[in-house]
């Protein structure tokens, strides 16, 4: 319509009009943003599953309060398992960082044996209290409880078959490109996982006893 | 629970005696079986899958956002017109023509289908279209991710529509509040179709949040400063920041709703320390900013349009820029304002109240921008202009009365009333709807190549416009009268006469949706000669119409460099837009995957079976939606490159129609 239509003579490559090279956006740190971004969504829902645990704490309904279920010592182990694993984790990412694939994957597995006795250890617990019928749907509070920390643990769960498969990856292609990226995503997972995990241990279990 | 391999699932559950439901399933099935025909006629399956349903383009996922749009459009619309019909006939005592339980789903289908499955998919597919070609990028960052994203928006319509024909659909209203939507008042699958279709529709519009921040973030073309940014790219910013941060809270208090039904949980139920109130505030915490995520991609299509149409710069780019910020912002903090009733006492009420009214501070300042941008503008008044310009009285009459409604005392008066119906329905229709059809007509060109017919594009506003006043206005009167909303039947003559008058817009509205539809039907038909040969109908600023329309699926030939704002005006100015390259590159594109379309697959079958309480299937369908994903991750064969002589192919074609233009 109201083109500026000037002679088609070819257009000069000035630099400063198109790119003389072809760009080229780093995919590995694109990907790590969006990694990030989708960690800040996954951070609100465990804010909402919180902010829900906060209100329903003291709905007791006459069951069970945190201070006649909560066993700290028990749950101290717990999450020492977890820590643990954060530390592991980040040993594979120096090994990684160091191409040394037997040391990571070596790092991997063990971080994979920490987080399944993190889950075990929560199963176990979940089991125990459902046996004593303080199950989810004993209180409003006993549902926030199970969900906020089943939450964490499912979480965790996925956490480890993302390990799993990635344990796959690195021995089916070694330390490439793609596979660093896929072992930083999930390094933030894992991280990410233990700071909720710090949250849950202080709202949920020391203030439940206090 | 239930035995039995179909769980709750029996020929019980579609209502053969319902003569309406019947009716509408068989109008669904047959144009269903037309369109599988048609598709079969012409040969088109082989395209259909290879060029659409698996393909990772921005452009053409966008495309298929707005036809799922479009189709949902009717749907509602539908729902829309049995409600106003039913009030208008039994609202003298009569019974009407729908029973109550009826008509309890069709106001909530309405609400559901119209924000999730019409609203949303339309704004989506808008983003999708034009911001990665105004940034200057190739695609999205995730373009399998894109896919996937609307995948999964497409189940989450489809849930709806078949709880129609199969079982029903919640009677709750469109946000499903508790105790109503618990087990023991909606024993049904109503409310369990309405969880698992926003569930697995919301995954799709947070994945898709996710993907379009990275894109603005990083992968502007260089020299695109966030300044720089068209304000539409702005807006789509700020809205999927609200998305990301705002729709985890809603698939967190679904989950809690569906703990509740599913495994006798106590978060929102009335005994057992359940509080329902939690419900409301954690679904409104969502709920305002997602109002925020609809309009603020509107303003940014009416930013654009305004500043196209009138010529010049849009006025005021900074204000602009803070203003659609301060909103994003401010929409996390006005929740309670949907429930000032719930008693939370008068400070808390007035903070709300006070909150609520700041927000109209930077929307007056948009007001006011597109106004000095068309001040000593030329503004060529087309189809997209009509849009804005309805828009910007229509909105601000609906603002007006959303800060009246903000006085918690007014509100106390007002609240459930057909006030209410009528104030959001004035910001939704003369925001959202003029909106997305003011960026409808406004990019149809740049996304097929043609433009779309001016005159029943303006017979359309006009019907939309005009049925929207006489649609609406009488429901502002009746709720000052007192009639409560979602009323299926009363007896009243003197609000008989309005809710007539309110039919008749309704009808006059079907009236511009009829035009809409052979508008487009007629576009296709004259298409060669709406043709958009030099992909700059409008003569526009932004890089979007630097391209061919429709663009070539790497967008760019060579990335352009900006240097100002508008930054395709600049080039125009300068005289280095449209002019051919000495010698193109290869250029490194994403390869089309089916995965997207076959975890969606897998996710509607899971939604289906929970729903019914099929708890193998929706075991199998789970894994394997996870086994899918595992397996894509093993498929490194992932990018091509689009050869030199591919490019110059395509941009020669290109500079022949601009030759042939000049």
């Amino acid at each position: 319509m109201n083109i500026q239509t000037r002679p088609l003579t070819t257009a000069p490559l000035l630099p400063e009009v198109f790119e003389v090279e072809e760009e080229h956006h780093d995919a590995g740190a694109i990907t790590t943003l969006g990694f990030w971004i989708y960690l800040m969504s996954d951070c609100i829902l465990f804010a909402s599953l919180f902010a829900s645990f906060a209100v329903l704490r003291d709905a007791t309904a006459g069951g069970p309060t945190g201070r006649d279920i909560f066993s700290l010592p028990y749950v101290a182990v717990e999450t020492a398992c977890l820590l643990v694993s954060s530390f592991t984790y980040g040993m594979a990412m120096i090994s990684a960082g160091q191409g040394q694939k037997a040391w990571v994957l070596r790092w991997l597995g063990l971080t994979l044996l920490l987080g399944l006795s993190f889950v075990g250890m929560e199963v176990h617990e979940f089991i125990k209290l459902i046996g004593e019928g303080s199950g989810p749907e004993r209180s409003g509070f006993l549902s926030a409880f199970f969900t906020l920390v089943g939450t964490h643990g499912l979480h965790v769960t996925s956490g480890m078959i993302w390990m799993g498969v990635l344990i796959a990856h690195v021995l089916r292609r070694g330390l490439t490109d793609a596979n660093r990226t896929r072992l930083m995503c999930l390094s933030l997972f894992w991280h990410f996982l233990d700071i909720v995990w710090i949250g849950v241990f202080t709202v949920v279990y020391l203030m439940g006893v206090a | 629970m239930t035995g039995g391999m179909m769980g709750k699932l029996s020929m019980d559950a579609i209502p053969l005696h319902q003569p309406i439901i019947m009716g509408a399933v068989g109008l669904m099935v047959v144009g269903g079986l037309g369109l599988v025909a048609l598709i079969t006629y012409f040969g088109f399956w082989r395209a259909l899958w290879f060029d659409w349903m698996t393909s990772v383009d921005h452009k053409k996922i966008g495309i298929m956002y707005i036809v799922l749009a479009l189709v949902m459009l009717l749907r509602g619309f539908a729902d829309a017109i049995m409600m106003r019909t039913q009030q208008a006939l039994a609202s003298t005592g009569g019974a009407g023509y729908l029973p109550p339980e009826h008509f309890d789903q069709v106001f909530t289908a309405h609400g559901v289908i119209m924000i999730f499955f019409m609203a949303m998919p339309f704004i989506v597919g808008l983003m999708n279209i034009a911001m990665p070609l105004q940034i200057g990028a190739r695609d999205v960052a995730f373009p399998y991710l894109n896919n996937l994203s609307f995948w999964l928006t497409a189940v989450g319509a489809l849930l709806v529509n078949v709880s129609l024909g199969v079982g029903e659909f919640a009677r709750t209203g469109w946000l499903a509040y508790p105790p109503l939507s618990e087990i023991a008042y909606s024993p049904g699958v109503g409310v369990d179709y309405y969880i698992w279709a926003l569930q697995i529709a919301g995954i799709g519009t947070l994945l898709s949040g996710v993907n379009m921040i990275t894109t603005i973030l990083s992968m502007r073309a260089p020299g695109m400063t966030l300044m720089r940014m068209p304000i539409f790219s702005w807006t789509a910013l700020c809205a999927n920041m609200l998305i990301v941060a705002a729709f985890p809270i809603l698939t967190a208090t679904l989950a809690m709703l569906s703990l509740d039904r599913y495994l006798g949980m106590h978060f929102f139920t009335n005994d057992a320390g359940g509080n329902p109130m939690m419900y409301i505030n954690l679904i409104w915490a969502w709920g305002h900013p997602e109002v925020y995520i609809l309009i603020l991609p509107c303003f940014g299509v009416f930013s654009e349009v305004i500043a196209t149409f009138s010529g010049k710069p849009l006025f005021g780019y900074k204000s602009m820029v803070y203003a659609t910020i301060c909103i994003t912002i401010l929409s996390f903090v006005v929740w309670l304002h949907h429930f000032f009733t719930m008693g939370s006492g008068a400070d808390v009420n007035a903070f709300f109240g006070i909150t609520t009214m700041i927000i109209s501070i930077p929307t007056g300042a948009k007001i006011f921008n597109w106004l000095f941008t068309m001040y000593r503008g030329r503004v060529r008044f087309t189809t997209p202009v009509l849009w804005t310009i309805g828009f910007m009285i229509t909105f601000t009459i609906g603002g007006m009365t959303g800060v009246l409604m903000a006085v918690p005392p007014a509100d106390y008066v007002l609240h459930n009333s057909l006030f209410l119906v009528a104030h959001f329905h004035n910001a939704i229709i003369g925001g959202v709807v003029f909106g997305c059809m003011a960026g409808f007509s406004y990019w149809f060109p740049k996304a097929f190549g043609f433009t779309l017919d001016e005159r029943l594009g303006k017979i359309s506003f006009w019907c939309w416009f005009v049925g929207f006043y006489i649609a609406f206005m009488p429901l502002y009167v009746l709720g000052l009268m007192g009639m409560t909303r979602r009323l299926d039947h009363l007896d009243n003559p003197v609000w008989h006469a309005y809710l007539v008058v309110a039919m008749c817009g309704a009808l006059l509205i079907a009236c511009g949706i009829a035009a809409q539809l052979a508008q487009i039907a007629l576009s296709i038909r004259n298409r060669a000669a709406l043709r958009d040969l030099t992909g700059d109908p409008w003569n526009g600023r932004t890089l979007e119409w630097a391209v061919a329309s429709p663009p070539p699926p790497y967008n760019f030939a060579r990335t352009p460099v900006v240097t100002t704002r508008d930054a395709y005006w600049e080039m125009k100015r300068r005289g280095v837009a449209h002019r051919p390259f000495a010698a193109y590159r290869p250029i490194h594109m994403p390869r089309n995957t089916g995965t997207g379309v076959l975890i969606s697959g897998c996710a509607a079958l899971m939604g289906f079976a929970l729903i019914w309480h099929i708890w193998w299937l929706a075991i199998i369908s789970f894994a394997a939606a996870i086994s899918l994903a595992i397996i894509h991750s093993f498929d490194e064969d992932r990018d091509y490159y689009v050869s030199s002589d591919e490019v110059a192919r395509d941009e020669d074609r290109y500079f022949e129609q601009l030759g042939s233009q000049a």
